[in-house]
């Protein structure tokens, strides 16, 4: 592992400070700032390591993942969040829903994710854009679905 | 990405999704309505945005680069394996308008709902969702105690194109909900019948 290439979004390059800084969402509750205001806002860009978007992949509000079924997960060149987005996305679950489900903002969502979806862990499939409009057939399952309510 | 494992039969299928914004003032009773329908309690995610990079100023002056959370509540419908529809709440406040031009890509269709009480806290979504080309129906919700409005009078105070559906609605009631989105649904095929 130590030989691997230092930006490889896997690795935990520096280890623990990472793991106070996600604390929060573990067993231990200790907020090391101490500021109820900015922790929540600034904790999750530390799961992310710092990235932002230029490096993930393309994903939506409502981009639909689902977890890997026969992928084999090295649970140790994983953040822990990622690991819970993998338990959560044994069933097909939005972006949104993660991010809702997890609370961690869609930001990082995105770059976890698509961390994830580039190793091969989790498949996704993005939704109709105004680009790929609904197909008359869509519509009428929309309609369909929406009376079996 | 699914195709790497199109031979896997054990692999599900990753549905596609579509959206389905909800749009009003506050208190209008947009969660509500997602909740009357929605398949899960309705979930509230949040966006971090950087104000900046949207071009509003920053006029409290105690950061160079604000941050502001926006908050969205949306739910779900599956409508088969492979589909799977949400409903967005759309934050009603104006300084959020900028996320409606994020949300409302792609999105099939959008509700306007109309809380006669405050009649103007929808005008903006109208506005925006006639400007952006947006299908969008307005679901007028009957609360109790207000006065009762007719569709016409709705329609004359918004200005409506009289293409756009105008639907009385309680956003509490499933059926009454259901009943908004078959319009919007049905709206929109017509225009792409069109």
């Amino acid at each position: 592992m130590q030989a691997h290439n230092e930006h490889d979004p896997g690795e935990i390059p520096h280890g623990l400070p990472h793991r106070d800084a996600v604390g929060g969402f573990g067993s231990d509750e200790s907020e090391p700032t101490g500021q109820q205001e900015a922790g929540p806002l600034v904790r999750p860009y530390v799961i992310a390591q710092g990235r932002d978007h230029a490096d993930t992949v393309r994903l939506d509000m409502i981009s639909v993942v689902i977890a890997a079924k026969r992928a084999e997960v090295d649970e140790m060149a994983l953040e822990p969040e990622q690991l819970r987005i993998l338990e959560l996305c044994r069933r097909p679950q939005s972006v949104a829903e993660v991010s809702a489900h997890l609370d961690i903002p869609v930001a990082v969502v995105k770059v976890l994710l698509s961390d994830l979806l580039n190793r091969g862990l989790a498949l996704a499939r993005a939704p109709y854009t105004a680009k790929s409009p609904v197909s008359r057939d869509v519509l009428q399952a929309v309609l369909d679905g929406i009376q079996r309510l | 990405m699914a195709s790497k494992d199109s031979d896997n039969d054990d692999q599900a299928p990753v549905p596609s999704a579509l959206k389905i914004l909800v749009a009003g003032g506050f208190g209008a009773g947009k969660t509500t309505m997602v909740g009357s329908v929605s398949e899960i309690a309705p979930l509230s995610t949040e966006e971090v945005m950087t104000e900046a990079s949207y071009g509003i100023d920053d006029l409290s002056g105690v950061e160079s680069k604000g941050t502001t959370t926006v908050a969205l509540d949306f739910g779900r419908i599956t409508i088969s394996p492979t589909l799977v529809l949400y409903l967005f709440g759309t934050p009603g406040q104006e300084r959020f308008w900028f996320m409606w031009e994020e949300l409302s890509e792609g999105a099939l269709g959008a509700i306007v709902i109309a809380d006669t009480r405050r009649l103007e806290t929808c005008f903006a979504a109208v506005d925006f969702f006639e400007r952006r080309g947006v299908p969008f129906v307005v679901a007028v919700n009957c609360f109790e105690g207000a006065h009762r409005y007719e569709e016409d009078e709705v329609r004359d105070a918004l200005s409506l194109d009289p293409s756009i559906p105008v639907v009385l609605s309680d956003a509490r009631d499933r059926e009454s909900s259901k009943n908004v989105l078959l319009t919007l649904v049905n709206r929109v095929a017509e225009r792409m019948a069109a």
